[in-house]
């Protein structure tokens, strides 16, 4: 195991002087004016959010613009501060082509005043239907305002690719006799 | 009738003094929202003249009842409340509370997993460290120190950014693995912040280490002996600066820091100088740890797939495949399913020994969970180092702990 004890030398007599050490740290701060700007002028400038960032969590469409969420409350259940709320309901006797997923959200709401960001619901979805996206800058002036609702969480998420298309697959699988 | 002082200096020349200038002790709150308290400590101080003659510390202005929280709730979703405890390094907070967990269900991650764990704990201890220096460079009058640790310091957070999706609270580990594998490119990015951190370090410290000012302010100020410093059970570069080459890296290897070679520094007084001096040369070696866990970085899993009822199965076979969905739900509703048994972890986090003890009755849930901050206990030699000070030193010893009230009161 190595143990090194920092070493404390001496300070010279220029040193003691304050004089050399107020120099060189002018030094260092007149250098820095050369130096490329670190800061940025937001709001006019915006900073490049890297993929896979966690923003606002929102719900997504798939790209046939049907609903993903079929109201597991998963994402409920997991959400550590308690932000989201949904109420299940039943598919609407209008959408004929989603009878198969047997449910959906009538109300969805996150609490953007308790939600975290830390992304679990993200996470745990089963339906890959709750994404946290790239908004990071939301305000309001009133508490209800800050209840983001279904209509407005469709309109933030807007529609993603869909890799698997869970429900179709089912729908072909079931109507070829094999129910898993 | 003469008065008796305890610490004679300016009050006993008062004593001696024409009687409007005789004064008596006067009580003093510094804090709870003072500046140089570095969040909400509230010193209840006793002053003779400028000399303090009593110090306490009054916690719990920050208390939210983080144990109790953990009760209630599985043990994945207790995560993003770790990051609240030291919120200066909350990569390392996550890290040594799955490892803790892990540890209680006998669980070994992928060297993968732990390589990323390393890694990610000694970029949270530069970022903490930086932040720390910062501090105290403020509190001793250096503001450009500030400006240039958190310049250093967003490179380091534009990093989580990539790695985790936030900044801040970055909630990346999870019981027997991570949220995410590294994205691509990332551990070039890390290796090329180290690369051009080292010299701007030199710069930064160059401005503080043979500077007569801060000197001043921090030689033979706020003194603890090697005994002391053992005896109120201080850890971490608190312990380092006093003498003591306590490490858990290198004491009890955790996540494969056996393979790394770095060394412990320790400071020869126990002065708020020899605490800095710590400080900036810990960042050197984590840097240095940084690079050979960068070099050596290994391939395969990032996450004990064995452990299929602790991590939750990949996305892709959730979606398709109804066992793994099942598999999900039971994880996520029952939480990860550990053995009944207890188990206490420390982790060498960037304020000293952060300690997790958990209870379990088995199940998903924890029994009990005790949280043993570093902060907490180095703030506990508070009233014996701050008598006698004055108090502008006192404002110096505190920025020399480096303390986090979000973990100090959890």
């Amino acid at each position: 195991m190595a143990v090194i004890p920092l070493e404390r030398k001496p300070l010279t007599f220029a040193e003691r002087t304050y004089l050399p050490q107020i120099a060189s740290g002018l030094w260092t701060t007149f250098k820095r004016i050369f130096q490329p700007q670190v800061t940025l002028s937001y709001p006019e400038q915006r900073p490049a959010i890297p993929p896979g960032y966690r923003g606002v969590p929102t719900l997504v469409r798939d790209p046939n613009g049907r609903e993903k969420c079929v109201s597991c409350q998963l994402c409920e259940f997991v959400c550590p501060p308690k932000a989201i709320r949904i109420t299940p309901g039943e598919i609407p006797a209008d959408q004929a082509d989603r009878a198969h997923v047997e449910k959906a959200p009538q109300a969805f709401d996150i609490d953007m005043l308790r939600c975290i960001y830390c992304g679990l619901c993200q996470e745990v979805c089963p339906e890959e239907a709750i994404f946290l996206q790239n908004q990071y800058s939301l305000s309001g002036y009133t508490r209800e305002e800050m209840v983001n609702h279904k209509d407005k969480l469709y309109e933030l998420g807007g529609t993603i690719p869909d890799q698997h298309y869970k429900w179709d697959q089912k729908k072909t699988a079931a109507e070829h006799g094999n129910t898993h | 009738m003469a008065t008796e002082f305890a610490f004679p200096d300016s009050a006993a020349k008062a004593a001696g003094a024409p009687p409007e200038f005789q004064t008596e002790k006067m009580s003093l709150s510094m804090g709870p929202s003072h500046p140089s308290t570095h969040g909400v400590l509230r010193l209840q101080m006793e002053l003779d003249g400028e000399i303090l003659t009593k110090c306490d510390p009054v916690l719990g202005y920050l208390h939210r009842g983080d144990e109790k929280i953990a009760e209630n709730m599985t043990y994945n979703q207790f995560v993003p409340y770790t990051d609240r405890l030291d919120y200066l390094a909350p990569l390392a907070n996550n890290m040594a509370y799955a490892i803790a967990v892990e540890r209680l269900a006998k669980l070994e991650v992928p060297a993968r997993c732990q390589a990323i764990r390393v890694i990610t704990a000694e970029l949270a201890r530069v970022s903490s460290h930086l932040m720390g220096l910062g501090a105290f460079g403020i509190d001793t009058g250096a503001w450009t120190v500030f400006m240039y640790c958190f310049t250093e310091r967003e490179k380091l957070y534009k990093l989580f950014e990539e790695l985790t999706g936030a900044r801040f609270t970055t909630s990346y580990a999870r019981i027997g693995g991570l949220q995410r594998d590294v994205p691509e490119g990332w551990t070039k990015n890390v290796n090329a912040f180290c690369d051009q951190f080292l010299p701007i370090l030199d710069e930064i410290l160059g401005l503080l280490t043979r500077n007569k000012i801060f000197m001043d302010r921090s030689v033979d100020i706020g003194v603890i002996s090697k005994a002391d410093a053992i005896a109120y059970g201080l850890t971490g570069p608190n312990l380092r600066g006093s003498g003591v080459g306590l490490d858990l890296r290198k004491d009890k290897p955790y996540s494969g820091y056996e393979q790394y070679e770095f060394d412990v520094p320790v400071g020869t007084k126990g002065d708020c100088y020899d605490r800095y001096l710590v400080r900036g040369e810990e960042m050197k070696q984590s840097v240095r740890i940084i690079k050979q866990a960068v070099a050596k970085f290994p391939g395969g899993d990032w996450y004990a797939k064995d452990a299929r009822k602790i991590f939750a199965p990949p996305k892709d076979k959730i979606l398709t495949s109804m066992e793994e969905l099942i598999q999900n739900f039971m994880i996520v509703t029952e939480g990860p399913q550990m053995p009944a048994g207890e188990v206490y972890f420390e982790a060498e986090n960037p304020k000293g020994a952060l300690g997790f003890y958990v209870v379990s009755k088995g199940g998903g849930v924890p029994w009990r969970l005790k949280i043993r901050s570093p902060s907490f206990c180095n703030l506990s030699i508070l009233p014996k180092v701050c008598v006698g000070a004055l108090i502008s030193d006192v404002v110096s010893i505190l920025g020399s702990f480096d303390f986090v009230m979000g973990e100090c009161d959890r």
